[in-house]
């Protein structure tokens, strides 16, 4: 209260900064953590809730951690007793196994030059300056997939075939959560137009189709595509394990993106379409133009997280024996020579699986900050 | 009632003979009546349109004033009698309703601009994806028209940054860039603040002068009384009158017109 407060003639009065107490470090921090008698008590407690949790984390991960070392003998004392903290040899030993399962190791290079494209891809999209991001993109929508296609499988152009049981490992875990999520959206898109439709046929098949991929949890969708499906096949006939979970993946996924598609169908205000009908627009070209472009934008939380818990998902296939991500890291814990070392193998998988889906939701955040045209 | 039409009484009263329409004739409306659910809207519309007329269309809200209009490009469904638009009869024949919207524009009270788009692309979208016009071409009748409603520094600008009296200029150069025979006007003033319905009113004189059918449904009377040939009064669904703007103002017949004129011209 100690500023002077001189008097200026109407229409002279400067720009001046703001007071010291409200600027800075020390501004926001009196805002945001100490505002009110409530907020300071809990922005102690928490700080006391961190420093609980956080130190004997990293202690455990890092520095009481075993970090060299390639047999199981070195995460033991003399004494038989167990080193402090995790031990990390067993994921340094099980690495391949766990990354790629057990895909042949002189095809690998396969594997990772998709890897390789992807990643390239993603970075070139995501970079702000770069050209052709058009062209990027549909080589990632459409070539791409049949090069990964015919590269992982082999069998063709002089490569070794690898049938699918031996594909396993994060590798696994990305081709299906990959396939599940290029698919589960434009399905998901035709279902909710379908689900809006005024003809009554088309309406009534796709809430039929919604309301049944739904109703049923996703382990009953594998179990039912791998033991059942069989059944109903005329003799001889034999549908791939791992395209099946990935149909019945895909599917599921549909239905539950057609509804978060749907409700950002709803959002659209009426005048929008009539807009568009009124300018002579018909019906596709006002939902690619006009619609669709508002509405999905509207949903990108909503599809982000279908995504996100379709990526998680995938460690179901667990149970009609296909070893995704986590599976491997289940099946070393339950070698004879590495038992007891489950919390690593856990402790690396949900570290890995909270790297992946930490992206996306980064990337929505990003991609909802670029389409804001501050409407 | 006057009558500028160049048909005759006589035709309007036999609705459902084939009408050979005139050149001239841009809206031709019989016998047209519309139920929503069981609520009858519409009841017994009969109304022609010249080329170059200027209609206004007034009423209380609930008189169907919006939904007339609206039914001339099929954003309504009428369910009895004809409507003849350009020579092409309104049913649910698609094609032909395609075909009416591309000649007729309309703009809306709450203007419907595409927001995810800058203002010049709001104005190209149609003539590029539905006339088949070239970008470039298109851009160039974009930005004359956007000078002709005087806001051409606004075109890369989204709808969100422009003042409500902006994007209603925007909306109208937007119908323009189509080159429709006929504009619809619902309500267009009404939801703008008092300074801002001046400059679109001016955009309209302009657009009235320069020779354009226009049919415009507002509670704007000076506007009546600068520029309508005719001023049609709906109440309750129905055609209560029709004059020419003197006559109507000065000289109202039906008890229900003088009650509407007594409460909009009070104050």
């Amino acid at each position: 209260m100690a500023e002077q407060t001189q008097s200026y003639a109407p229409g002279t009065h400067p720009d001046m900064p703001p007071p010291s107490s409200e600027v800075g470090v020390y501004g926001w921090a009196r805002h945001n953590l100490f505002s009110s008698p409530v907020n300071a008590f809990l922005t102690f407690f928490a700080a006391y809730l961190v420093y609980l949790a956080i130190p004997p984390i990293l202690d455990w991960v890092f520095f009481d951690g075993i970090w060299s070392g390639d047999t199981r003998a070195a995460c033991f004392n003399e004494d038989d007793t167990r080193k402090g903290g995790g031990c990390w040899p067993f994921i340094f030993v099980w690495f391949k196994q766990i990354m790629y399962g057990r895909y042949p190791d002189e095809e690998l290079w396969r594997i990772n030059i998709t890897y390789w494209i992807f990643g390239g891809g993603i970075l070139w999209l995501l970079l702000p300056q770069t050209p052709f991001k058009k062209w990027v993109a549909l080589f990632l929508l459409i070539p791409f997939p049949v090069i990964c296609f015919y590269l992982f499988v082999g069998g063709s152009f002089g490569l070794v075939a690898v049938d699918t049981p031996l594909w396993g490992g994060l590798f696994l875990t990305l081709v299906i959560a990959v396939t599940g999520i290029v698919a589960s959206l434009p399905i998901g898109i035709i279902l909710a137009l379908g689900r809006r439709s005024n003809m009554p046929v088309v309406r009534a098949v796709c809430v039929a189709f919604i309301e049944l991929w739904r109703g049923v949890p996703l382990i009953t969708v594998l179990f039912m595509a791998s033991v059942m499906f069989p059944l109903f096949m005329p003799e001889g006939v034999n549908f791939d394990k791992l395209l099946r979970a990935l149909i019945g993946v895909g599917l599921f996924s549909a239905a539950y993106m057609a509804e978060v598609v749907r409700g950002g169908l709803q959002a659209i205000p009426k005048g929008q379409f009539e807009g568009a009908e009124a300018l002579g627009l018909n019906f596709p070209k006002m939902m690619f133009f006009i619609v669709m472009p508002q509405a999905l934008k509207l949903v990108i939380p909503g599809i982000v997280n279908t995504f996100i818990g379709l990526f998680k998902d995938t460690t179901l296939v667990l149970i009609i024996g296909l070893f995704d991500f986590l599976g491997m890291a289940q099946l070393s814990t339950t070698n004879p020579d590495w038992l007891g070392f489950a919390v690593e193998g856990f402790v690396f998988c949900a570290a890995v699986f909270w790297v992946f889906c930490f992206s996306m939701s980064q990337y929505s955040q990003h991609l909802e900050r670029k389409l804001h045209t501050g409407h | 009632m006057s009558d500028e039409a160049g048909v005759s009484e006589d035709d309007l009263k036999h609705p459902t003979k084939e009408m050979t329409v005139s050149e001239d004739v841009m809206i031709e409306m019989n016998g047209v009546h519309k139920w929503y659910g069981s609520f009858h809207v519409l009841k017994d519309i009969n109304l022609t349109v010249n080329k170059g007329e200027r209609i206004v269309v007034c009423g209380p809200s609930g008189s169907g004033k919006s939904t007339l209009i609206r039914c001339i490009n099929r954003l309504e469904e009428h369910q009895q009698g004809q409507i003849i638009v350009v020579e092409q009869e309104l049913t649910n024949d698609l094609k032909k309703i395609e075909e009416v919207r591309r000649e007729v524009g309309m703009v809306f009270q709450h203007f419907n601009l595409f927001p995810h788009l800058t203002v010049l692309q709001n104005l190209v979208l149609a003539p590029i994806w539905v006339r088949n016009i070239g970008k470039d071409e298109a851009e160039e009748t974009a930005m004359k028209f956007l000078e002709r409603v005087r806001i051409p520094e606004q075109a890369n600008k989204f709808p969100g940054q422009l003042s409500g009296g902006q994007q209603q200029r925007v909306a109208i150069a937007r119908s323009l860039c189509m080159n429709p025979k006929v504009m619809l006007f619902d309500e267009p003033t009404s939801a703008l603040d008092p300074e801002m319905i001046k400059e679109v009113l001016d955009t309209m004189v302009q657009l009235a002068e320069e020779g354009m059918t226009m049919i415009c449904v507002t509670h704007e009377m000076g506007f009546a009384k600068t520029v309508a040939n005719r001023v049609i009064f709906m109440d309750g669904g129905e055609i209560i009158e029709e004059n020419e703007p003197h006559e109507f103002f000065d000289n109202p017949q039906h008890d229900r017109t003088k009650l509407f004129l007594s409460q909009i011209l009070a104050h």
